[in-house]
């Protein structure tokens, strides 16, 4: 189109011999949790008591693991068929899917998206997992997938049912689905949970309410995708996840072979 | 320079006391495979307020190759020169004694946009139960005193702090407890 990619590439090097130039991502105020969230009780001795130190963005921070499709196995996406059993497992068939973006609008292509979750009845496979209710031989309840170019991502699951936790008299958690993503750098690293829309147990949940901003935390919430319904098939819930952004201006990158 | 964000970003949560059904990968501790020339093993335990082992927590690790490269479109120095299996990063649920552990070869110094020199460091994540938010910290080591001298992170710390952010060199490698709070307690950083 205009120069050789290996000559942008050389004069890009000599260009930033001189002086690094690096990414700096966002820094959200008042976005997360506080790590000692006294309802949350785990919170108590598990979070810093001294205050956090600000670490400039540099190489370390600007980059990061940039893990995509060899890491994933097609079936790793259809978690009702992932167990230990040969059948389906129970429960509602749901298609999870959405995007991944920064939140300068940029989709982050071939990202590593893991989850995990209880079954339909709200139990984990897990042996610290020991209330009654019933273990399900044909859910493991981990899934992987990789987001496309465009950033989307989508698996298949069952609903996972709401379960109880010694956190405080008859505690329920909502229901909800776990997910790790890894972004493109050390600084967008995020663990966090999608939750099911309308759910009843929102306003009881310590976990879901250690979000300081009530407004914020409806971005956890996925909404109902009729238009993505598979039809005699699976309901469909979208959720979007958005990662920190640089503030620099979305463009194509060159590319480079 | 960072103007308003046009889309929200998603917020934390627990990692929870399930992430063993997916996280911990069979190679995830490897961020070099055993037998690589030079390897060594960085070990610790991850402790909570009482002192007590966190059993359920999961501990990251994310640093340069030996030549101080980064094998990523955003280190503007240009692809990396390390071994091909080198992959930078580690991950390893803690065991019952909140024991955690990576296999890897020592960081390069990495060059800063002021023109300093960071020290020989990884970055490291940690996630467990009643951990809201990814706790971010840095690991050095402890036969690097001179480069650990100059470096322009450590010297923003407290001194009497300093030596939490640093792996003890131990026969076949690093030793490096992480502690959450309480005495002892860890540097943890906003990033
Ligand atoms: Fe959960």
């Amino acid at each position: 189109m205009t120069e050789p990619a290996g000559a942008l590439h050389a004069r890009n090097f000599e260009a930033t011999h001189e002086r690094l130039d690096l990414p700096e991502y966002e820094r959200p105020q008042g976005l997360h949790p506080p790590m000692n969230s006294p309802g949350y009780k785990s919170t108590a001795l598990r979070s810093p008591a001294r205050p956090l130190v600000l670490l400039p963005q540099r190489l370390t921070e600007v980059t990061g693991p940039l893990f995509g499709s060899e890491r994933v196995t097609e079936s790793e996406a259809d978690l009702t068929r992932a167990g230990p059993g040969a059948e389906e497992a129970i429960g509602q068939r749901i298609i999870v899917h959405g995007r991944v973006l920064d939140s300068d609008g940029r989709p982050i292509p071939d990202t590593l998206v893991e989850v995990w979750q209880a079954n339909a009845a709200g139990r984990y496979r897990h042996k610290v997992d020991t209330w009654p209710g019933p273990l399900d031989p044909n859910f493991t309840g981990g899934g992987r997938v990789v987001t496309d170019e465009q950033g989307w991502y989508r698996f298949t699951s069952i609903k996972p049912g709401a379960y109880p936790w010694g956190n405080h008299y008859n505690a329920w958690r909502p229901a909800h689905i776990h997910f790790s993503l890894l972004g493109r750098a050390f600084t967008q690293r995020l663990v966090t949970q999608m939750y099911f829309p309308d759910d009843p147990l929102f306003e009881y949940d310590p976990i879901y309410n250690s979000i300081p901003d009530p407004k914020v935390r409806q971005r956890l919430v996925s909404r109902f995708d009729m238009e993505h319904t598979r039809p005699d098939w699976a309901l469909a819930f979208r959720w979007d996840i958005v990662l920190r952004g640089t503030g620099r201006t979305p463009m194509e990158e060159p590319h480079e072979d | 320079m960072k103007t308003e964000a046009p889309l929200g970003l998603t917020p934390s949560q627990t990692v929870g006391p399930y992430l063993r059904l997916v996280l911990p990968w069979p190679d995830g501790p490897d961020v070099v495979p055993e037998g690589t020339p030079g390897s060594f093993v960085l070990s610790g335990r991850l402790l909570d307020g009482h002192g007590d082992p966190v059993p359920d927590g999961l501990v990251e690790t994310w640093q340069a190759d030996p030549a101080g490269r980064f094998n990523h479109p955003d280190d503007p120095r240009g692809a990396a020169s390390g071994p091909a299996s080198f992959r930078g990063y580690g991950r390893c649920p803690t065991d019952d004694d909140g024991r955690f552990w990576i296999r890897t070869l020592k960081p390069g110094p990495l060059p800063t946009p002021e023109g300093g020199q960071e020290a020989p460091h990884l970055d490291v994540s940690v996630f467990a139960r009643g951990i809201l938010v990814r706790m971010a910290t840095r690991c050095y080591f402890s036969d690097e005193e001179a480069a650990n001298r100059a470096d322009p992170v450590l010297s923003t710390v407290e001194e009497d702090r300093r030596e939490t952010l640093v792996a003890t060199a131990e026969s076949g490698g690093y030793h490096w407890d992480i502690v959450l709070q309480g005495p002892g307690e860890t540097v943890f950083f906003d990033v």
